[in-house]
């Protein structure tokens, strides 16, 4: 953390304002669209400003876990890729890439939506397999959110490609869309902690800066779905209340673009 | 059986449609888009900056550096396993020696200039669109450039030369298939990627490469456009 330029946010926020002019509770401008990749049963772009994250979903045929015999199976994995961000480096998913992807991976496992009950093909033996990856494309701050949003964004996208039983057939997409419970499907806004400040959706100028934040990921009727703590200080009870407060709020915004 | 029609109507010297826009990455130094059929590639520089590991220093020169990744959900079928395979890392490396003739790091030495390239969606011709991409980002980052390179895939369909060849056409099976990836630099028209699988005549490599010229000139020209959209200061 650079002592200086942490001054000066600070001193920016205790006047209201942040360096782009945004309220403190405001989110850059969002972006989504869908299925900029013709290859992939599902994909999604999203843009938050100057932040581009890509999001693509593929199928498979798998036989299922031996607790869940009756139940698809999904994976995320997210990509920090080193054309986002200098500090990026090629290789081996960083400790902060695997944070991303497993944030993300517990708001969609635990909101329940996707009807992995819907994706078994033959019970113990054959099951879809949802393999969903994060491409990380510019890193100006707030991955999480952008991330998110394209996760979504790509699974709606999804179509089932044709399958006779036997053998997938990739170039046939079926109409068919993935099983998914919209209602459950999470948002998640990451409330940062500065001061006594508490902002949303920050830049990567802001996240350097940041002493705690909070990813908060919610489904439609406001129950929570998956959180995270983060950052090297501690939070209060009030703190934590005030910031899930902030975060189910905004989550009524982030669902319009749904 | 001769190959008369290409799947997509196309003529046989005529490349898919291009896109080419620089300066899409913010945090980078260098950045651009290269758009061809369906074959789309991402590429971002960063440097020169410091090298890492230390001992890769040169005091005489910069170094060049290139990645070649395809996104996991890029290709139809089944999802590539990230990180660099076999495949990737030679692509990487011939990536580097294309651009090499037109880069002038004597600048910067004991300094890097990373490229990384990144594939969305592929549809064959990944690497020739790459290296176009590349150097369009290059030039966006002010490195000092002698000129540009243009690289497209020649193919020998059955009896047919081809240019710019997708997945149906490289995996065409009612004959043989040649597949030659090819790169001009801009200002000496020389090669400075060459690679084939397939089999193919001496004669037939002689008009390939009169052919590929007259197509990556087309490229050079789209690429140059992409440069000046970017920088050309307009007159209200």
């Amino acid at each position: 953390m650079n002592k200086e330029q942490n001054n000066h946010i600070f001193n920016f926020l205790e006047k209201g304002i942040r360096f782009d002019g945004r309220k403190l509770d405001e989110y850059r401008k969002i972006k989504i669209e869908k299925g900029f990749s013709e290859n992939a049963e599902g994909s999604a772009r999203v843009t938050l400003g100057d932040t581009i994250v890509f999001a693509g979903v593929k199928l498979s045929v798998e036989q299922p876990y031996s607790d869940t015999p009756d139940k698809g199976t999904m994976m995320i994995n997210a990509e920090l890729m080193p054309l986002s961000n200098p500090d990026f480096e090629p290789g081996p998913p960083a400790i902060q890439a695997i944070e991303l992807a497993r944030v993300i991976d517990r708001g969609i496992r635990e909101s329940g939506a996707i009807d992995t009950k819907k994706l078994c093909i033959k019970k113990e033996e054959k099951v879809w397999s949802v393999l969903i990856d994060i491409c990380t494309v510019n890193d100006d701050g707030n991955l999480f959110d952008a991330s998110a949003l394209a996760v979504v964004a790509a699974l709606q996208n999804t179509k089932m490609p044709y399958y006779d039983g036997n053998i997938i057939d990739y170039k046939k997409k079926t109409k068919d869309a993935l099983p998914l419970n919209l209602k459950k499907m999470p948002t998640s806004c990451t409330v940062i902690k500065i001061g006594n400040h508490f902002i949303v959706d920050p830049t990567y100028e802001e996240e350097k800066n940041v002493e705690a934040r909070l990813t908060v990921e919610v489904e439609e009727d406001g129950t929570l779905c998956a959180l995270q703590k983060g950052g090297d200080k501690s939070l209060t009870a009030e703190d934590i209340d005030k910031m899930v407060g902030i975060g189910i709020e905004k989550s009524k915004e982030l669902r319009k673009f749904l | 059986m001769a190959y008369t029609k290409r799947n997509d109507g196309r003529k046989f010297d005529e490349t898919r449609p291009i896109e080419a826009k620089a300066g899409v990455i913010k945090r980078a130094d260098g950045s651009a888009y290269f758009k061809i059929g369906k074959t789309a590639a991402y590429v971002a520089v960063y440097g020169p900056r410091e090298i890492h590991p230390k001992f890769l220093q040169n005091p005489r020169n910069g170094k060049l550096r290139c990645y070649y990744n395809m996104m996991p959900f890029s290709s139809m079928g089944n999802r590539v396993r990230p990180g660099a395979n076999r495949r990737a890392k030679e692509i990487a490396m011939v990536t580097e020696k294309a651009l090499l003739p037109v880069v002038d790091l004597t600048e910067f030495p004991n300094s890097v200039v990373d490229v990384f390239i990144e594939l969305p969606q592929t549809d064959a011709g990944t690497r020739c669109a790459g290296i176009c991409a590349a150097s369009i980002a290059l030039a966006d980052a002010g490195i000092p450039m002698k000129g540009m390179v243009a690289a497209v895939s020649m193919g020998r369909v059955d009896d047919k030369l081809v240019v710019d060849l997708d997945y149906s056409e490289e995996s065409y099976e009612k004959g043989t298939v040649a597949d030659i990836p090819i790169a001009i630099v801009s200002n000496t028209q020389e090669i400075s990627l060459l690679q084939m699988d397939g089999e193919l005549s001496r004669d037939e490599l002689k008009q390939a490469i009169e052919i590929v010229k007259k197509a990556c000139s087309k490229i050079d020209k789209i690429q140059r456009n992409a440069l000046k959209e970017r920088y050309e200061v307009k007159n209200e």
